[in-house]
């Protein structure tokens, strides 16, 4: 084992999932919106709704298209980079990751097809189905990849056989505590990441006077999704803070940056932590408050990272600040999206052009927010790749050497950067150019399971 | 449940190799043409296919991992790079497809993107394969070598033969799906095609038997073997006759025959190896847990819907691609 190949491969994991996660979190709500603006248009009958659907399916193809491609790598470097990873853990993991895969085609295949060709062959009823259906894929996927994910942080249902891990319990598995508090905290990320996008696109054109009435309807359904679910969040985030403190207290004392045992326990709001001397430079903090949000009492005992030994504690300075980032977002997020419904109940919103800046400004938030929150698992879960039971540094391919892992990391970034270019720069386009385009003039080439080719038009002589 | 899983990812890795095998073929022939009308007839011959083609590599590499975590980890790892720059290249070759009809001054960009992609895609795959054959250093379940061992002249040959193998199979597709021109073309290229894939078989045939490699023994201890070169050698006369006689949908039929022959080779010769001759298949296999789980919601069910689904879009596209009244 290569030390500088580690630190490469764990490198070149974050990049690409970094890359991928921003792609899912965008669809994951983009569906559960467009289900609802179909089911709006079928109750009211009202022609925005559709506009406002198409102009978004549109724009769902080409991220969905680009989760798609970004996805395909992790499934591979699974073997690539962690060999020991994919050994001992794929009676386990693998199974839930081609479950994921299956599901994900499943949804490609029948009713995504149907959302593209099918609006005037099907009846309408059965075109909200499939709305929904998508939706429910996307939905889906996720869960697979969560039940995955806390696996990793909490395994449970197995038994090791010959140092592989064998499942003995597939429901404890899938319907681990911790499934049920990170599942619920993913999905909504994506609901308020979409509702978040579709807001601030429809302050956008109204800062530009265009399409009042879909920008109407985008700004004030996003930003009244976003005050509902906002808050629902917030509850979840705390759920998942509580399985954390119980079962990985060591990441919690690092979310914390906590250093000794404290009762009652005070809360470090901000500092800069120092790992070398075991204590918080610049410390502003809170008395009493730790142990309220540790375990909901005043006078309970946290417990700090000193109990453990250096060996077993994870890098703090990117779980302490990760972990600012995502609330700090959270709350930015909360009072934009209650302001902005306040106002706008009130009719008031249209008008205020610094709130629309706001709004519009507001879209990178939720993408930060579930980065951060994704960091602070991740990195927080080191020096583990499987907690407790499989160390990073052993689930690394053991024949790795720094340049191979050098090479792969520089041809990843260079593709991906050369393709999210692109990629965005054709999702701007369309947003740009916005609703009214008739943008929707269908390609008679594309196929549900092509669905970047939503971003092409193919030159007219293929058509 | 072995056995099944076995033949699902088998069945799964053909119609990957014979699949996406045309339409990388058809990116590899793109690169031979410099005629716009041509590039835009191949272009139109796949667009609506090749992304569903690659729906299969995922689809193996993950029942890979489910059902054989074993092979899939030392596979996958063994070969790093060719994999790594096979994903790289399907990646290019993907997004050259959708952003070539959209560029302006970035045309020649894309153009390169989608010939490269396919060649680098399709010579990795060749070379992994040669790789495996020619058997690869473990001991105790472990690899013992390093990160270049699946580069060896057998190998990079086997790489450079699937190049003009996919080609071949690409060639026969244009004929299938295309007129004129850009179908004449394709037409006088099967046949040198066809004769470099024979003379790179026969050559790596003397060079396996040259370095005494132990997949030779295989084919002299089963010599029912040889039936399936004999199947092969119908199907390359029945693609000249094709190719002689104009019949547009026969060359690309026998091609995929050959295609099939060569795959079943190798999968008859390995049998019960997964990678010859140090794991074999139910050495690798996952546990019975493991297994069922998958078997009994994605084997059972989506597996065959996605069969179905295969055979459907390519019935929604079969006949001539036809460039002017914007359907097929």
């Amino acid at each position: 084992m290569d030390t500088t190949a580690l630190m490469l491969s764990r490198l070149q994991f974050a990049f690409t999932v970094s890359f991928h996660i921003i792609f899912p979190s965008f669809t994951i709500g983009l569906a559960a919106w467009l289900t609802v603006l179909e089911a709006l248009h079928l109750i009211t009958g009202r022609p925005a709704y559709r506009r406002v659907f198409d102009f978004w399916l549109k724009i769902f193809g080409i991220a969905f298209g680009m989760g798609v491609v970004s996805g395909i790598v992790l499934a591979f470097e699974f073997g690539t980079n962690w060999s020991e990873l994919s050994r001992l853990s794929g009676p386990i993991q693998g199974p839930l990751l081609s479950y994921e895969t299956f599901t994900a085609f499943m949804l490609e295949a029948s009713f995504f097809g149907v959302l593209l060709f099918g609006k005037n062959r099907v009846k309408p009823g059965f075109y909200l189905f499939s709305t929904a259906m998508v939706a429910l894929g996307t939905t889906l996927s996720a869960f697979w990849i969560m039940v995955n994910n806390s696996w990793m942080q909490y395994p449970v249902g197995y038994t090791i056989q010959g140092g592989v891990y064998v499942p003995d319990d597939w429901q404890k598995i899938i319907f681990s505590p911790v499934v049920w508090v990170r599942f619920p905290h993913m999905l909504l990320a994506a609901y308020v990441t979409g509702a978040f996008c579709v807001a601030a696109t429809g302050a956008w054109y109204t800062l530009r006077r265009m399409c009042p009435a879909e920008a109407r309807i985008m700004l004030r359904m996003g930003l009244f999704l976003a005050a509902i679910l906002v808050p629902v969040q917030l509850l979840f985030g705390h759920l998942v803070g509580d399985y954390v403190h119980h079962y990985q207290p060591i990441k919690f004392a690092a979310i914390e940056a906590r250093w000794h045992d404290e009762q009652p326990a005070s809360e470090v709001l901000l500092a800069w932590p120092d790992a070398a001397h075991e204590k918080n430079d610049y410390a502003i903090s809170v008395p009493v408050l730790g142990s309220l949000i540790g375990s909901m009492t005043l006078d309970s005992k946290e417990v700090g990272l000193t109990d453990f030994p250096r060996s077993e504690r994870p890098p703090i300075v990117i779980p302490f600040f990760a972990f600012r980032v995502m609330v700090g977002c959270g709350l930015l997020m909360l009072l934009v999206a209650w302001g902005g419904t306040l106002l706008s109940l009130k009719e008031r919103l249209m008008r205020r052009r610094a709130l629309l800046w706001t709004v519009f400004l507001c879209f990178p938030l939720p993408f930060i927010a579930t980065l951060t929150g994704w960091y602070t698992a991740e990195v927080g879960r080191q020096p583990w790749t499987v907690y407790g039971l499989l160390r990073t540094a052993d689930a690394l391919t053991p024949f790795l050497t720094p340049h191979a892992a050098a090479g792969s990391l520089l041809v990843f970034c260079a593709t991906y950067v050369f393709i999210f270019a692109f990629g965005t720069l054709y999702i701007y386009r369309l947003l740009k150019g916005g609703p009214a385009e008739d943008l929707l003039h269908q390609s008679p080439t594309a196929l549900p399971n092509r669905p970047l080719s939503l971003a092409t038009e193919l030159p007219p002589t293929v058509k | 449940m072995i056995l099944y899983w076995s033949l699902i990812l088998a069945l799964s890795m053909l119609l990957y190799v014979v699949l996406d095998g045309f339409d990388l073929g058809v990116g590899i022939l793109f690169g031979l043409t410099r005629d716009e009308t041509r590039r835009r007839h191949m272009l139109a011959a796949v667009s609506p296919l090749w992304d569903g083609n690659e729906t299969w590599l995922i689809v193996a590499g993950v029942v890979l991992w489910g059902a054989f975590s074993q092979a899939y980890s030392l596979l996958v790892s063994v070969f790093y790079i060719p994999v790594i720059l096979m994903l790289a290249g399907l990646i290019f070759r993907g997004v050259a497809f959708e952003f070539r009809g959209r560029a302006r001054r970035t045309r020649a960009i894309w153009d390169v993107g989608f010939v490269a992609g396919s060649v680098v895609a399709a010579f990795m795959q060749g070379a992994m394969v040669g790789a495996l054959a020619t058997g690869l250093p473990i001991a105790d379940g472990r690899f013992t070598g390093d990160v270049m061992t699946w580069c060896s002249p057998f190998s990079m040959l086997c790489g450079a033969a699937l190049c003009v193998g996919y080609a071949l199979l690409g060639a026969g597709w244009v004929v299938k799906k295309c007129e004129g021109d850009t179908r004449d073309a394709a037409y006088r290229a099967i046949p040198p095609l066809l004769l470099t894939v024979v003379v790179l078989l026969v050559v790596l045939f003397f060079h396996a038997l040259h370095e005494n490699l132990a997949i030779m023994h295989r084919w002299l201890d089963r010599p029912y073997l040889f039936i399936v070169p004999l199947v092969a050698l119908v199907a390359i006369a029945g693609t000249l006759t094709g190719v002689r006689r104009r019949r547009d949908n026969q060359p690309f039929l026998m091609i995929v025959v050959l295609f099939i022959c060569a795959y079943a080779m190798l999968a008859i010769s390995f049998w019960p190896y997964m990678i010859p001759f140090s794991l074999t298949v139910s050495q690798a296999a996952g546990p019975h847990a493991s297994l069922a789980f998958m078997f009994w919601g994605e084997g059972l069910f989506v597996y065959p819907l996605m069969l179905i689904y295969t055979i459907y879009s390519y019935n929604v596209f079969k006949g001539k691609v036809d460039l002017t009244s914007g359907h097929y």
